[in-house]
């Protein structure tokens, strides 16, 4: 059970005035939604919360530790990021590509090992690529891809999720399947937080949100008091007409 | 199903094999032909002294050197690779082997000779390498396609003062000028230490493997599984300038085996560098010493440079591959 602090971040993206500093935790158990239009910073943010560059002020912290005290090896077998964008250099396998997720638990000298195969074959599993296994990655759909991805960070099994559009290329059945999984990752006592384009996904799976503005004003807390419709208008400069459907609110935009 | 991995041991055995029968073959044939009885006897410290020179001062020497060389060169282009992830990458293409000859024939010209050309060449290949990734480098970080134009851009300027430089040099340098170019063994002297260093590297290599394949699938990726990605970037480039550097001095620029090489064997073996770093420093070698084998004994007692061979017989077998590959 780690627990993902953040304290008066303030994260760089280019040409654009500090804004808000972002101060609050993502608790095991939790799940958070970062919601914002484009441009707005959100992989910028997640990239930042991994460690992979640095903030323009403030800390991240893994439980109470700046992340910049910690080791690489050490932040990556407790924090996994799913990527929005992979490039393929050479030609990789699903197995393989799904067994990368077990090197930060592996020492330089070990060879990966029974334990290892089985974690990712129940992870291609679970994300309904397994039949893939034996394939090139670059023979696989959009949609195929995204599960590869998450499957390698569920092969990494770490504590904290960071998840960069989870949904992206998902068709509907596998969009619910995925957050469903990840929904299950925090009943479990992980952290979860994810960027997000889809508000009626945001609205059903996430019990925090994080509002990132494009102008770098930001607001956060419990999704119910952030899922007001004025909020969100001004969020994306969109109209957006509200109903509730099956307990959550819908989010429709209007013209 | 759960299949069971694939040990590295099996293909490294069978490339390990054919190296040494390369070996075998090479000393026993040249502008003097030798039985492999008159191997074996030398072997067992018997056999003519005419066989005893030639296998011991000569051949031997000559053929580990090709091997040595060919495997640093195919190594080399193997990681440059990685690091560009870019199977075009290689020592020849990014600039170093021409470095590494303005270095020699800058030696040449002066009319110096030995270990001077060595050095000159080695310190070519460096400062080479050092533009190449400084100015790639600039201000920002290394993107791979401004690494690789950096290279190619720099190799071609390199280009440009080799043919000043042979314009300009008195006819009697031309031809060893020419030979140096396109590779030749018969400069090399002691084949240890190009062999030692290979080894040495390999065994260094071994553990970083499966960090090598992680930064395969980009600097990102590797770095949110836990890897050091600018360390391992600065052994990588350092390594594979060393490497290549050694080659370069032992026998001159001698193309194609760092591009093919591995390209050839990740299609065979798939991509886990722990088993292509080996794979490509017995299979440079092999191939390394087969072509040195054919350019002594095509047109003896006349040898051909050893970079024709290698360009002549690793084109088409290269495009075969390359057409085959799914």
């Amino acid at each position: 059970m780690n627990r993902l602090e953040i304290r008066e971040l303030v994260i760089d993206v280019p040409e654009r005035r500090d804004g808000q500093a972002l101060t609050l935790s993502v608790e095991p158990g939790q799940v958070w939604g970062v919601l914002g239009p484009n441009g707005a910073g959100k992989t910028t943010l997640l990239h930042t919360l991994a460690g992979l560059r640095g903030p323009r002020a403030g800390q991240v912290l893994i439980d109470g530790r700046p992340l910049a005290m910690l080791g690489r090896r050490q932040v990556a077998r407790i924090l996994g990021l799913v990527f929005q964008e992979r490039h393929d250099g050479f030609p990789a396998t699903v197995r393989e590509t799904a067994l990368i997720g077990r090197h930060p638990w592996l020492s330089a000298w070990q060879m990966e090992g029974g334990e290892d195969l089985r974690l990712a074959e129940a992870a291609l599993e679970r994300l309904d690529v397994v039949h893939l296994a034996e394939r090139l990655v670059s023979t696989l759909s959009g949609g195929e891809r995204q599960r590869l991805a998450i499957a390698t960070v569920l092969t990494q099994a770490p504590q904290i999720w960071l998840a960069d559009e989870p949904t992206n290329h998902l068709d509907l059945h596998h969009q619910s399947a995925v957050m469903a999984l990840l929904a299950e990752q925090a009943a479990e006592g992980r952290a979860v937080m994810m960027c997000l384009h889809d508000l009626n996904l945001a609205a059903r799976w996430c019990d925090h949100l994080l509002l990132l503005y494009p102008d770098g004003e930001a607001c956060w807390g419990p999704a119910r008091n952030m899922l007001v419709p004025a909020a969100l208008e001004r969020l994306y400069g969109q109209r957006l007409a509200t109903a509730e459907i099956d307990g959550a609110p819908v989010f429709v935009p209007v013209r | 199903m759960i299949t069971p991995r694939r040990s590295l041991w099996p293909p490294l055995a069978v490339l390990a094999l054919l190296g040494l029968t390369a070996l075998l073959v090479s000393v026993t044939l040249g502008s003097a032909a030798l039985s492999l009885g008159d191997v074996w006897a030398v072997a067992r410290g018997e056999g003519s002294p005419l066989a005893r020179t030639l296998i011991l001062d000569l051949r031997i020497p000559r053929s580990l050197s090709a091997f040595a060389v060919g495997g640093l060169l195919a190594v080399a282009g193997a990681l440059m690779q990685v690091l560009l992830r870019n199977p075009l990458a290689d020592p020849y293409v990014l600039g170093l082997s021409g470095g590494a000859s303005v270095g020699a024939l800058a030696a040449m010209l002066a009319g110096l000779g030995g270990a001077v050309i060595t050095g000159s060449a080695f310190a070519g290949a460096f400062l080479s390498t050092l533009l190449v990734f400084g100015l790639a480098h600039g201000t920002g970080s290394w993107t791979p396609s401004r690494l690789l134009l950096t290279g190619v851009v720099v190799a071609a300027g390199w280009g440009a003062v080799i043919t000043l430089m042979l314009a300009i040099s008195p006819a009697e340098r031309l031809p060893g000028m020419l030979y140096w170019l396109m590779g030749d063994l018969s400069y090399s002297r002691s084949p240890w230490p190009p062999l030692t260093l290979l080894l040495v590297i390999c065994l260094l290599l071994m553990p970083l493997g499966r960090s090598l394949n992680v930064m395969a699938r980009g600097p990102l990726q590797a770095a949110a599984l836990g890897v050091n990605v600018r360390p391992l970037e600065w052994t990588i480039y350092v390594v594979a300038s060393v490497l290549t550097a050694t080659a370069v001095t032992t026998a001159g620029s001698i193309g194609f085996v760092g591009l093919v090489v591995p390209h050839m064997l990740r299609l065979v073996l798939g991509n886990d560098q722990r088993l292509i770093l080996p794979a490509c420093a017995l299979t440079g070698g092999t191939l390394l010493v087969l072509a040195d084998t054919l350019a002594r004994t095509m047109i003896a007692p006349e040898q051909l440079p050893v970079g024709v061979i290698t360009a002549l017989l690793g084109v088409p077998t290269f495009l075969y591959l390359l057409y085959r590959s799914r």
